[in-house]
């Protein structure tokens, strides 16, 4: 029986090659998926996880809660706890930690690392075991900088160059007094690291004379908890905390796993999605196998094989098929997994460095889901075909088994679907977050519920085509037909489409109506020319507000200042900024009161009135970090948005409280209004600075859109993935339809029908059948896009639905360009079929 | 041995086959499936093919009918002769010139019975004479019927749609292939009844493959073939003439 069995697999290289196919893409989905959010999360994992083997006890300033009309504080690590640290009998030594965000241009002048992870810290000492030297010396002073290896390499920096780097806004140029090899991941994952003598690098990164963390050794013998013990008690309580380098080397590993669990969850779907296409089919490619071989497995009854023998010799069959597919298609996942890391670092993605990595598990998975799912789906078939009667080797009119009603499986589809569709409604009406678990529960209901129901939704669908293919006489007639002959297939074929086109329209719908809400905020807030931000996100320094200041064309600049403060027992967070520009600068719609910014008055958005229940006019008491009261007025309320809300004051007002003043962003308003000249100038004037952006509105939105073309370009990587699954599930479907149905071809040739009208009956069939799942993928994204959508708008003002008609169009393009393509194979089979042979294969 | 005679037959030949030859295969493995076959196949007449298996006769109507390539000779439907023609112009000959009637069914089971019926104008795009579409209809007794799937049909019935179809488009001449092959007898004669009234009563060129004397004793005419070559024909025959002329194959048979 295994030898027949394996015969068979041979027997039909065609058919081989398209069920190997099928297993082999379901397969490559799903170890491709592994492999990359594998090595994503070991590349993360890695840059994060900064040596901790340098460190036995960690001290870490405490931050105090907010509380009643004070702002917490974060307390110091000055030069005496680290000497204390030092002195407990179990210390073998201490050091301070400075660090802080340090941009370093390349010899062209531009930020290395586009701004991932451009770190700085200090050199402890004369000889910091943390980064041993390869070249060069200690620095010291400004003047003198040492940089990691592999940022040298990258960008040819030899030890006496000078480098032009950036902490918070001014230009340094040190020279480079040394190069240093460090275990730190985050170089490792292309990252840089700049390091200055400890008191300059306290000094730059303002924090003089204390640290961010004190690092202890344990003397040998000494463990890293009886460490911990006796610096918890040499220690102040309440200004520190320690931790042990186990313990956060733990805590690390735990955070990086559960901000990559969203990817990975979000892969994992859409390689579920794949299976789950896949599993159709390759359930198809063996129903059409045992189709064509009923005669065969009849004889093989005849002659005295029992029904289990028929049965196994199909699994057999498909136990061979899917080893054979589950090994190459791993093979091919890994690639994906290597291609979807570079395609992403292409498209302008910081993706941390690192080695691909596979691991048993991926490997076993792909192995257990291409045999599993292929013998699972092998298996209905299998059953099926040990149910053909001895006698149809001998009857020519054995017809297979009457399909059965499709009254349950419609009644079940309405069902799933009519829940989903309510949860779905349900969670639009819920706010933000809390709607996500209903919206998503409600849209796989959906989804399962459309996919029973395909069967049902074909007639009609297809139905409402007759017209278009009217046009095309008797072979549009016949397609129309014919697709809608066996349902079942119909929709199974259609699925796969429809499965990615959901998807991807959803998306596509959400990220263009996101956009376009984003646009419209940033052309309706603001009036500034550019607004001017540091490129990590950091503060910038006050100076830079200065400098741009003495700008001739700049008539105006107001920089935004964030600083916390405590109101009515709340924590509110100020916004300072010059009030005398305030008006030029921002366009903000004034919902009662007057625009007037200055003193004591000040103005709140809409939001943070409500709450406090404040007016025009109302007067309140705030708190400011610095502990000072003091009453102020709210002289308007103005619709906030995500880029102006909160309290807005003079900086006049705000900045005396402050203990180092920084800016979030500067808003700038020269007299040209906006020009590539202007930029240059504004630029220039910063010291062509890598670490600075100067952006105009059309440079913020398009980088508020960066995010959602990144997203939607890997997504629409992925949907090529499950275009080519459906292409050969369509390929399958018609060639089996095409076999079943030789001679009615056949037939046709004979009385008249042209190879061509042939051919494009079979090209029409396909055509209507993909159209098909592309109409319903589509629907059915803009409905989750909508409802997506307004679960949005309920934190997002601007949100409005956009549809995209043009990318709609191209997906309905797309399906029919799968159908075409798909139909070519068939179509020329059908075409070239010899009638006499098909009118006699009775 | 003799070759089909015309003398005395002014009636107009609707195909000929002259010095027609179906060669399989080269060398040793070369079979000969019809030797130098000419036959005429005059209008308005019923004839049937006979002859023991193998003996070509299927290949003769295949090759007649335009369904099959031939190695050699020449075959003329009308005024046409089919030797010269590309796929595609044969296909528009077979749409617009002949019928089919073939032992499975063959109908499309997607099409109701009056779709079948339609089918090669419909591919020719061309609108059925409805007067005559009527009287084929009604000649076949399918009028309650038209609106029917196959699959909803009698094998009868579904043979007789098969006939109406290959009337309805007024096909120079009608090729069946065993037509009653698979029917019960009473289906069977009622389908051959109606090829015969199709002949005497609106000058129909019939040409059938059959192996059963009884319905060959419908035709006018029987043509007996055996070893691809044309051995005896018999004008008028009855079950048992044609009975009587298969045993000397078969006894021929068993001699050789």
């Amino acid at each position: 029986m295994f030898r027949t069995a394996l015969r068979n697999v041979f027997a039909h290289k065609a058919r081989l090659l398209m069920t190997v196919l099928a297993v082999m893409l379901g397969v490559a989905f799903v170890s491709g998926t592994l492999v990359f959010t594998n090595t994503i999360s070991e590349a993360y994992q890695k840059s994060s996880a900064k040596g901790f083997d340098q460190v036995d006890v960690a001290v870490e300033p405490e931050t105090q809660e907010d509380k009643g009309d004070t702002v917490g504080k974060t307390a110091e690590l000055t030069q005496s706890l680290l000497d204390e640290s030092a002195r407990v009998p179990g210390a073998a030594s201490a050091i301070g930690v400075v660090n802080g965000f340090t941009a370093i241009a390349d010899k062209d002048g531009k930020l290395i690392g586009g701004g991932f992870q451009s770190q700085g810290g200090n050199y402890w000492g004369t000889k910091d075991a943390r980064y041993p030297l390869v070249s060069g010396q200690v620095p010291s002073g400004a003047g003198e900088v040492l940089i990691d290896s592999k940022t040298a390499k990258r960008a040819g920096y030899e030890v006496g160059d000078t480098v032009r780097l950036s902490v918070d806004g001014p230009v340094l140029d040190p020279k480079i007094t040394g190069i240093f090899t460090t275990d730190d991941g985050n170089v490792a994952a292309g990252g840089s690291l700049a390091l200055f003598d400890t008191a300059t690098a306290q000094r730059l990164f303002g924090k003089t004379g204390t640290y961010d963390q004190i690092d202890v050794r344990a003397k040998a013998g000494v463990s890293q908890a009886a460490l911990k013990a006796e610096l918890d008690k040499a220690l102040p309580k309440d200004t520190v905390e320690t931790t042990t380098g186990q313990e956060l080397a733990d805590s690390q590993a735990e955070m990086i796993s559960s901000s990559m669990s969203g990817l990975k969850q979000g892969l994992l779907v859409f390689a579920g999605i794949a299976l789950f296409v896949g599993t159709f089919i390759i359930a198809n490619t063996f129903t059409m196998l045992v189709a064509q071989r009923t005669k065969e497995l009849a004889l093989l009854r005849a002659v005295g094989a029992s029904r289990r023998q028929v049965t196994r010799s199909v699994l057999i069959e498909a136990f061979v098929v899917g080893v054979v597919a589950a090994v190459t298609g791993l093979a091919a996942g890994i690639g994906i997994g290597a291609g979807l890391r570079s395609l992403m670092g292409s498209l302008g993605a910081t993706v941390p460095d690192g080695p691909l990595i596979i691991t048993p598990g991926t490997v076993g998975a792909a192995l257990a889901v291409g045999v599993l799912v292929t013998m699972l789906a092998a298996w209905l078939p299998g059953r099926r075909a040990a149910k053909i009667p001895p006698v149809a080797a001998m009857s020519s009119l054995y017809a297979a088994a009457t399909t059965k009603s499709l009254v349950l499986r419609n009644t079940l589809g309405a069902l799933f679907s009519g829940a989903g569709i309510a949860v779905v409604l349900a969670a639009t009406t819920m706010s933000g977050s809390d709607g996500q678990a209903p919206m998503g529960l409600g849209a796989v209901l959906l989804i399962i519920g459309v996919f029973i129901l395909t069967p049902l939704l074909s007639r009609p669908l297809i139905a409402a085509a007759a017209p278009v293919l009217r046009v095309f006489g008797v072979s549009g007639k016949l397609a129309r037909q014919n697709s809608v002959r066996n349902p079942r297939r119909t929709a199974a074929t259609a699925s796969a489409l429809m499965i990615g086109l959901t998807l991807i329209t959803g998306m596509t719908v959400m990220a263009g109506s996101l956009q376009k809400s984003i646009d419209k905020m940033a052309a309706s807030a603001i009036k500034a020319d550019y607004v001017v931000s540091m490129a990590n996100g950091n503060e910038l320094s006050p100076d830079v507000e200065k400098k741009l200041g003495r700008i001739d064309d700049v008539t105006a600049t107001s920089p935004l200042r964030n600083a916390p403060s405590r109101i009515d027992g709340e924590t509110e967070y100020l916004t300072g900024v010059t009030g005398s520009t305030i008006g030029e600068l921002t366009d903000l719609k004034i919902d009662s009161g007057a625009f007037k910014v200055g003193g004591t008055q000040v103005v709140v958005d809409d939001k943070t009135a409500t709450s406090h229940g404040w007016k025009a006019g109302s007067g309140f008491t705030v708190s400011y970090e610095d502990g000072k009261k003091q009453k102020l007025t709210v002289t308007g309320v103005y619709e906030g948005n995500e880029m102006i809300q909160g309290i807005i004051l003079d900086n006049a007002t705000l900045s005396p409280h402050q203990s180092d003043p920084a800016d979030m962003q500067v808003m700038v308003k020269t007299s040209d209004g906006t020009s590539g000249a202007t930029k240059d100038q504004l630029e220039k004037a910063l010291g062509s600075n890598p670490a600075i952006k100067v952006q105009d509105k059309k440079d913020l939105s398009d980088e508020i859109a960066q995010m959602f073309t990144l997203m939607l370009n890997m997504l629409y990587g992925l949907l090529a993935m499950a275009v080519l699954v459906a292409v050969l599930g369509v390929i399958n479907t018609l060639a089996m339809s095409v076999f079943e149905r030789s001679q009615e071809i056949g037939m046709l040739r004979a009385i008249g029908l042209d190879r061509r009208g042939i051919k494009r009956m079979v090209r029409l069939e396909s055509l209507v059948i993909c159209l098909f799942g592309g109409v319903l993928g589509i629907g059915l994204g803009v409905f989750f896009g909508w409802a997506a959508g307004e679960l949005l708008g309920s934190s997002l003002a601007t949100y409005e639905l956009v549809l995209p008609w043009a990318r709609m169009a191209v997906f309905l393009l797309l399906a029919a360009t799968v159908g075409v393509l798909a139909a070519l194979w068939p179509a020329r089979r059908a075409g070239r079929l010899n009638m006499l042979a098909a009118i006699k294969s009775e | 041995m003799t070759t089909a005679s015309i003398a005395g037959r002014a009636t107009a030949v609707a195909a000929r086959a002259t010095d027609l030859s179906k060669i399989y295969g080269q060398g040793e493995t070369q079979v000969v499936a019809l030797d130098r076959v000419s036959v005429d196949f005059r209008q308005a007449e019923f004839t049937a093919i006979m002859g023991p298996s193998g003996s070509g006769k299927s290949t003769l109507m295949h090759c007649v009918a335009g369904l099959d390539t031939f190695s050699s000779g020449s075959v003329r439907i009308g005024e046409t002769e089919l030797g010269s023609l590309k796929d595609k112009q044969l296909t528009k000959l077979r749409r617009d010139k002949i019928g089919f009637i073939f032992q499975a069914f063959n109908l499309l089971p997607t099409l109701t019975a009056l779709e079948n019926i339609t089918l090669p104008m419909d591919i020719a795009g061309r609108k059925p004479d409805k007067q005559w579409l009527d009287s084929v209809i009604a000649m076949v007794g399918l009028a309650d019927r038209l609106g029917h799937r196959p699959s909803q049909l009698s094998g009868g019935q579904q043979q007789r749609v098969a006939v109406a179809r290959a009337l309805a488009s007024r096909p120079d001449i009608i090729f069946g292939d065993e037509p009653t092959g698979n029917l019960d007898s009473r289906s069977g004669a009622e389908v051959l009844g109606f090829l015969r009234n199709s002949v005497r009563e609106l000058g129909q060129t019939v040409v059938m493959v059959t192996h059963d004397p009884v319905a060959a004793a419908y035709a006018d005419r029987v043509v007996f073939l055996a070893d691809g070559r044309i051995v005896d024909e018999v004008y008028g025959p009855t079950a048992e003439s044609v009975l009587d002329r298969m045993k000397q194959f078969d006894a021929k048979g068993r001699t050789s």
